[in-house]
């Protein structure tokens, strides 16, 4: 049963009606155009929606698909609604939080939030292809002695959190192999066919100590869509409706990105830590896994939570990342993590959770997050 | 070869800093031998890297207090494998985050301090890194203060 009017932000008025993607591979072998768009037609027959319907579109601002680009392609008669969030890959979540807000508001009435790159084949995150300042900006002090890559400030912040917490590259082993497992299930995952395990983890060879190769997510060509239309809409499809509880977003300020957004997110849900089924956490690298359950609220100490099994989908406690996340399935910036949460709503996991109601996703150490709650058909 | 003790190379195509008009003033005291920080005139607060506004009172009036050069290791990170072709041959390198005596917290290597004998804690101290170009670097070495 839905509560609508009982909550604020959005009343569970707004709802995730369509996902698609692509397949995943390290050379699409087509433009990221054309990825972005098999994804949107994917995303928008699976919510029995008409690419004409279409009156509002937003993405990631690295994406190099523009909106007019895919409005053209698309067919869109009259283009309400468009906008991109100005980060790197982590975004997601805040696109949902200000797409969800244009429908609340009337703004518009589909908005399609799309993700397509070539990101193995084309510009690599990994090499600092997208996010290096060639000594410019923040980069005149970080840059010029030898931080470059997304890797290097993130595994900088690990060492201090290890260094403090007593958190262990073994820990971080315990997430990697228990998202492996997941992405085993997966057909979709890269990794679905390669099993790993902690002792592959810990032997595996350093990129950026105290990064291990298996800590760094994979590098991934594909595309990904969600389309946002009304919760009333998106019943008509006759099946769980995955309902926007909440979502919120936290830029810089002072203290955790994932502290300041959890306080915010959880009010305007109006649930607790405890209600959540399943959660999805950006990673690109996977002890940041670790330290936004903690930042979140959700856990105390994540390092025994993975020692106890605790984050497998068939764990009962906290599951976490069953698509095989960044690591194990498909680096897309956190658009498949969404499209993940959702297919936990809809109970079409390859790692189903039992009775999902509510289902948690964070896009990115905090800068982003949504609740996705079951509303019935 | 010489089988002196351990001394960082620094990889030569590093980027150099390309600083935006707040923050000249911080690489201008590095070429004249000092480690100076950004600091508001109205209410004393220390900023770095360099701001266009104080954040704490939104002052835009600077000076630049000169640091003692004493910190400590805060955290650091060991590069193995050359992620970006600036660091092609000259792995294993590690870059370090140091935390002023006076608060502050910045980005550097260490010149005389191989990566596997860097603990979180050391004592260091500023060292001025001539790279060319008239670019003076904040470097650090174990410290020889008391």
């Amino acid at each position: 049963m839905t509560r609508r009017g009982d909550i604020a932000g959005f009343s569970n008025a707004v709802a995730i009606a369509g996902v698609g993607e692509t397949d995943y591979s390290r050379a699409s072998g087509r433009t990221e155009l054309m990825l972005s768009l098999e994804a949107i037609t994917a995303a928008l027959a699976d919510a029995g929606v008409e690419p004409r319907e279409v009156d509002g579109l937003m993405k990631w601002w690295v994406d190099t698909s523009t909106e007019a680009e895919v409005a053209a392609n698309l067919g869109i008669a009259d283009l309400a609604w468009w906008g991109e969030i100005n980060q790197a890959g982590n975004v997601g979540g805040a696109l949902v939080a200000h797409a969800a807000a244009a429908i609340h508001a009337g703004l518009a009435n589909v908005i399609v939030i799309y993700r397509g790159v070539n990101g193995r084949s084309g510009r690599r995150y990994g090499r600092g292809d997208v996010t290096g300042q060639r000594g410019r900006g923040g980069g005149a002090f970080s840059e010029p002695y030898g931080l470059l890559t997304p890797q290097h400030g993130l595994a900088m912040a690990t060492r201090r959190r290890m260094f403090e917490t007593g958190v262990t590259s073994r820990h971080f082993g315990m997430q990697a192999v228990a998202q492996r497992v997941h992405a085993n299930r997966n057909p979709r995952a890269t990794f679905h066919d390669r099993p790993l395990t902690l002792e592959e983890h810990q032997a595996s060879r350093l990129i950026v100590d105290p990064f291990h190769l298996f800590d760094c997510c994979l590098e991934t060509d594909g595309g990904g869509a969600l389309v946002l239309t009304s919760a009333d809409r998106a019943r008509q499809r006759g099946r769980p409706v995955p309902l926007i509880r909440a979502a919120a977003q936290a830029g810089p300020g002072i203290g955790s990105p994932a502290a300041r957004i959890a306080s915010r997110l959880f009010a305007i849900a109006g649930i607790e830590r405890d209600d959540i089924d399943v959660i999805q956490i950006y990673d690109h690298f996977g002890p940041f896994v670790l330290f936004a359950l903690e930042d979140y609220g959700f856990v105390a100490d994540a390092g025994r939570l993975v020692e106890e099994g605790g984050t497998a989908f068939d764990s009962g406690r906290l599951p976490v990342n069953t698509s095989g996340g960044h690591l194990s399935e498909a680096y897309m910036q956190g658009m498949n993590h969404l499209i993940e949460a959702t297919r936990q709503i809809r109970g079409e996991s390859t790692a189903q959770v039992a009775d999902v109601a509510f289902s948690f996703c964070d896009t990115g150490i905090g800068t982003g997050a949504v609740i996705l709650e079951r509303g019935e058909p | 070869m010489s089988s002196g003790p351990w001394q960082f190379e620094r990889p030569p195509d590093l980027p150099v800093p390309q600083p935006a008009e707040e923050a000249e003033q911080f690489f201008a005291a590095l070429r004249a031998g000092r480690l100076a920080i950004q600091r508001c005139t109205s209410c004393g607060a220390l900023a770095h890297p360099p701001r266009a506004m104080c954040r704490d009172c939104q002052g835009v009036d600077f000076d630049w207090q000169t640091m003692s050069g004493r910190a400590e290791v805060y955290s650091y990170v060991v590069t193995h494998q050359a992620v970006h072709p600036a660091l092609n041959g000259y792995t294993p390198m590690a870059t370090v985050e140091v935390v002023l005596a006076e608060g502050p917290h910045l980005t550097t290597n260490l010149v005389d301090v191989p990566p596997d004998e860097i603990e979180i804690g050391m004592a260091v101290e500023v060292v001025f890194e001539d790279v060319g170009d008239d670019v003076v670097l904040p470097l650090f070495r174990r410290s020889h203060l008391s």
